[in-house]
């Protein structure tokens, strides 16, 4: 769980970081434009702009180039498994998250209803519907 | 004279048509020509950097993957097994073991050199895990087994990586990296996948390999059983007015167990006359057919490195007993990652194509063998 949370954080920061750049990058394009209308009329003023595009351009490249280097912390997904148990007496059904020793054909506590012995009869992870439309193909 | 006057004249405009009057088109257009030169020789050296930076950013990822493996499976010793020192040291020890298949310069009897082999690294491995976990039972002992034996496999697909990360940064050579970098995304893909393996078997859940044992295990569920060789299970159920003998690996400990030699002891016992015999296993799927579709066919459903598979069709040859298969399929992802609600629910489908089988292949009072093939983690019987 805090796993998870980590990787949450960890992509917050580096969209935070990507939207910084995306502006620097922007800021220094516009600048470099700028020092190509400013050259006529200044041409100190434009050396300026130049110089201020070429580091904004660099600074960015330096910084994407590191968040490559070491990308995001990743983590490995743990999906929620869940565990049926049902009573062949009286056909009660609980499904509910799975528990270290759970195997599939173990019996378990009596049932609620009518104090049979209940049964583990499936153990099975469920896929996103997002993550099935990925699988799927159009052809 | 005039003319080498000429061609200069015609140079300059053409420069000038080129780079233009202003100097900051000209030091554009410069540093254009200058790019383009530095890729026409730089090209491939900029490419091979390239390379090298992802393939050093996935080298990355398997990297943490292989220490949550490591760490994965010292935690679970701990907690299971309750050993009396730390178990750390071990369980390095072991992630470095390593197997060396026979000699096949004369392939006559390699069978039977392999099935030695793998035996004595089996006994091996169980023998380890019960000095690492002493507390531990059986089935405890078998998840733990498959748990240490998903981390060595990351830490093999890590340091094969790293090999070539590092051979292709000495040599600069191209085609080094270039062949690691073209099979990363499988690579990473598998590594992924023993990834979620490793809870699995951690927590002794069922995974995708298990489809088979799934389906044996609901065939033979509340009938009696009988331990046969090696870790193998198998139970006498009437279907259809038939006699089935259903085998499985003993679960619900993580085990494979040696379904040739099961399969082989029921036919001898019943001195060859089974009329057929039907082998249930999960196997791969191509991209872009569906997870849980089944499918049918003839001859041995089984993988693994191939010993139970000869001994099957040595098997079936001597009686000659035809061998049909009903396969579940599934990527491998889905085969090591705990099994999927379709692969479960695949698992009553392929329960009606097999009674579909019997009846069409065999007669009323035939003696029929049903094998569910696949690691019977979290399955019991």
């Amino acid at each position: 769980m805090s796993q998870e949370k980590t990787s949450t954080r960890a992509t917050k920061m580096s969209s935070v970081v990507l939207l910084i750049i995306f502006i620097t990058l922007a800021l220094a394009l516009a600048a470099l434009i700028l020092a190509s209308y400013e050259y006529v009329s200044d041409p100190f003023v434009a050396g300026f702009l130049v110089l201020i595009g070429i580091l904004g351009l660099a600074l960015s490249a330096y910084v994407i180039l590191q968040m490559r280097r070491h990308g995001p912390r990743p983590s490995i997904e743990v999906p929620p498994i869940m565990t049926t148990i049902e009573c062949k007496k009286c056909g009660y059904k609980n499904i509910r998250e799975f528990q270290r020793g759970d195997y599939i054909f173990k019996e378990g506590e009596p049932c609620p209803k009518c104090n049979e012995k209940t049964m583990v009869t499936a153990i099975y992870r469920e896929v996103k519907e997002k993550d099935k439309e990925k699988e799927r193909s159009r052809v | 004279m005039q003319m080498a006057w000429l061609i200069t004249a015609f140079n300059s405009q053409v420069l000038k048509s080129q780079f233009g009057s202003d100097p900051f088109s000209v030091i554009l257009n410069l540093l254009f020509y200058v790019i383009f030169i530095a890729f026409i020789f730089y090209g491939q050296r900029i490419q091979l950097y390239v390379m090298l930076r992802e393939v050093e950013g996935s080298l990355y990822k398997l990297k943490f993957i292989k220490e949550e493996g490591r760490k994965v499976a010292i935690e679970t010793i701990k907690e299971i097994g309750k050993p009396p020192t730390d178990p750390t040291a071990r369980v390095d020890r072991f992630l470095e073991y390593f197997t060396i298949a026979p000699q096949n310069l004369d392939p006559a009897g390699i069978v039977w050199k392999l099935e030695h082999i793998l035996d004595v690294r089996d006994v091996r491995l169980k023998d380890e895990v019960k000095m690492m976990a002493p507390v531990a039972d059986e089935t405890q002992a078998n998840n733990l087994e498959n748990t240490l034996e998903a981390a060595m496999a990351l830490n093999f697909i890590y340091k094969v990586i790293r090999h070539f990360y590092l051979l292709g940064k000495k040599t600069l050579s191209l085609y080094v990296i270039m062949q690691i970098q073209m099979l990363l995304p499988m690579i990473m893909r598998e590594a992924e996948a023993y990834a979620s393996a490793l809870k699995a078997f951690a927590f002794g859940q069922p995974i995708g390999d298990g489809a088979g044992a799934l389906v044996a295990g609901k065939l033979m569920h509340g009938y009696e059983t009988t331990k046969v060789q090696k870790d193998c299970v198998f139970a006498t159920v009437p279907i259809e007015g038939r006699t089935v003998y259903v085998i499985k690996a003993e679960g619900p400990g993580g085990n494979v167990g040696k379904p040739g030699d099961a399969i082989e002891y029921v036919v001898n016992e019943n001195k060859g006359k089974i009329a057929t015999i039907i082998m249930v296993d999960a196997a791969a799927k191509l991209e872009g057919e569906e997870v849980g579709e089944i499918a049918e066919g003839v001859g041995a459903a089984i993988g693994g490195p191939g010993v139970d598979q000869f001994k099957i069709e040595e098997s079936t040859l001597k009686y000659n007993i035809p061998t049909n298969a009903v396969i579940v399929k599934e990527d491998i992802g889905d085969a090591v990652s705990p099994m999927r609600k379709e692969i479960f629910d695949a698992v009553d489908k392929a329960i009606e194509r097999i009674k579909q089988v019997i009846l069409e292949r065999t007669k009323e009072g035939d003696k029929v063998i049903i094998a569910g093939i696949g690691n019977t983690i979290g399955i019991g019987q």
